[in-house]
């Protein structure tokens, strides 16, 4: 009250922050005026250059072979990620594990994977039988149960699995291991001193706090195996951008048939990041700022 | 809580024989021997540094021990005896011992992505197997005890310090501890907040709960304490009733220790002179 009565004189108005004008802020009017302009390039480009085909691009959209196409693309994304999450949730644990045997190996496993490109582990895991005509399982060193020319085994489909999932598990891994050691350690102690075991700790305090970090990243991951799959093109395996080929060779459309796919590969990303908006929300339980209180039945 | 028979009769509940644990070259804890009796409060003060938290994380088994022995209920805690020797539990038996004992933490630790109500009935249903309904009726009878039954559905974001202790003390309690054991419950909370800790503290020991809590705040001590024990570099220094301990410190270094505090502390000048 005294301060205020010494900094306002008696005669001047009263002031009061809610008659306060918005600032004019003119270097954003003419990012805006900017930003339309080029909007309106790229639309003029998009709809005058007639060279684009859109009339192709629409026959083309949902042709059964490009259907089938993607249908491939996303079943080998779906298996790599699986596959992938798995194997790298076993690698992380071994990274972090007080086991230094494992640690090594999934040291090394890490490096292999991530540090040779997918291209060439495909093309290497297409070719397998050239290293080892016959796969068998039995005893190491011992007798063997079963056997399977490897030419049989591996199938274009099968080297695409085993390529990206390879790829996947290793940078899963690092994302997993990271989110796992961003978890305050007082939690671990918290579970382990009511009595949870160490597996239960990990599983029901842990892992659900960690897959806050984790999704984003592995969000991101995803969506560059979904990418990733274009790459088996190479070894003749009938995905998105292998069906686009095949019709480009015949009829020479390469830009629209591009086309095509490019859209193709926007929906799906798009799809997955509202997914991954929803169980980013799920995992933040308890940690928004505007959580309300859940209701609880008396 | 039941009512339990406290005094000298009382069978010893937890028992230290020579605990001792080392961080590298440091000892942390020098060769501690501590019985705690059924019913009994014991105490724990002494300089950051000297082995307070590490004593009770050991207790509960939270940090490994590097010598001597330690007893609940008279059952070796950690190790069994293996082909004349000892050998190390496995992580599932360390774990079902665990059970036994409840743990409250400096930093109350309380999982972020449970309710009050969860954070509680997790343990009962998850450890001890209890059906959802039974463990949830229980935990809000706990959250009731100590005063939140109207907070059971918020998140520990929600909550302030001294509440989001309580709850801690709730979920310790949860499990039916035969001992509950507290690391500086009351360091991180804002002084104001300080005393509703205490007061549910206070309770149990009124109820009979046996109790070892590690602390710096000396007038709660005094109070609530059947026993206290000064601790300094590893070691128990002394230990006894608290009106003898503050009253007629026979150490050197206990003295020091509580004129030290008093000068940083004067609002507890009269508990101590």
């Amino acid at each position: 009250m005294t301060i205020t009565a010494t900094t306002s004189s008696p005669s001047a108005p009263a002031d009061d922050v809610a008659t306060s004008r918005r600032r004019a802020r003119p270097l954003r009017w003419l990012a805006a005026a900017v930003l339309a302009v080029l909007t309106a390039q790229l639309v003029a480009f998009l709809v005058g250059n007639r060279r684009f085909g859109w009339g192709t691009v629409a026959q083309y959209l949902f042709d059964p072979s490009v259907l089938s196409g993607l249908g491939v693309t996303v079943l080998l994304a779906v298996a790599a990620m699986v596959i992938g999450s798995v194997l790298g949730g076993v690698v992380a644990a071994a990274q972090l594990s007080d086991f230094g045997p494992a640690r090594w190996a999934a040291t090394a496993w890490v490096g292999f994977f991530r540090g040779i490109p997918p291209l060439v582990q495909l093309i290497f895991w297409f070719n397998l039988a050239y290293l080892l005509p016959r796969i068998s399982i039995g005893i190491p060193f011992g007798p063997t149960f079963a056997s399977w020319s490897a030419n049989d085994v591996i199938t274009p489909l099968t080297a695409g699995i085993i390529g990206l999932s390879l790829v996947e598990s290793a940078y899963l891994a690092e994302i997993i291991r990271a989110g796992v050691l961003g978890v305050d350690l007082g939690q671990r102690d918290a579970a382990m001193a009511m009595g949870f075991t160490p597996a239960q700790t990990f599983f029901r305090i842990v892992l659900p706090q960690a897959m806050r970090v984790i999704i984003p990243p592995a969000g991101s991951q995803f969506i560059s195996v979904l990418k990733g799959t274009a790459l088996v093109s190479v070894i003749a395996m009938n995905d998105l951008l292998h069906a686009v080929q095949v019709i480009y060779n015949r009829t020479y459309e390469i830009v629209p048939m591009l086309l095509v796919a490019c859209i193709w590969y926007l929906v799906v990303v798009t799809l997955l990041t509202v997914g991954q908006r929803r169980l980013e929300r799920h995992f933040a339980r308890g940690h928004l700022r505007d959580v309300r209180p859940v209701e609880v039945p008396a | 809580m039941t009512e339990r028979a406290t005094g000298s009769s009382a069978r010893t509940v937890l028992r230290l024989r020579d605990v001792r644990k080392n961080y590298g070259a440091h000892a942390a804890l020098d060769g501690v021997s501590l019985d705690v009796a059924e019913g009994e409060v014991v105490v724990v003060i002494g300089p950051s540094g000297s082995g307070k938290s590490t004593l009770v994380r050991c207790v509960h088994q939270l940090e490994e021990i590097d010598g001597g022995a330690m007893y609940l209920d008279g059952e070796l805690l950690g190790h069994e005896r293996h082909r004349g020797g000892l050998r190390p539990l496995s992580a599932r038996q360390v774990a079902a011992q665990r059970r036994r004992a409840g743990m409250v933490f400096q930093q109350f630790n309380l999982f972020p992505h449970f309710t009050a109500l969860r954070n509680v009935a997790e343990a009962p249903r998850r450890v001890h197997g209890r059906p959802r309904a039974e463990a949830e009726r229980e935990a809000r009878a706990l959250l009731e005890r100590v005063g939140l039954a109207d907070r059971a559905g918020h998140y520990p974001r929600q909550l302030s310090g001294g509440q989001q202790q309580r709850v801690a003390i709730a979920r310790a309690l949860a499990t039916k501890p035969r001992i509950l054991l507290f690391d500086e419950p009351t360091s991180a909370l804002d002084p104001e907040l300080v005393e509703e800790v205490l007061a549910v503290v206070r309770e149990l020991a009124a109820e009979g709960m046996t109790m070892v809590v590690v602390t710096h705040e000396m007038g709660f001590a005094r109070d609530v304490a059947d026993r206290c024990v000064f601790m300094e570099a590893g070691r128990v220094v002394e230990s006894g009733p608290p009106a003898a301990l503050f009253g007629s410190p026979s150490s050197a270094r206990l003295r020091a220790f509580l004129s030290r505090h008093a000068a940083d502390h004067p609002a507890d000048q009269k508990v101590l002179s």
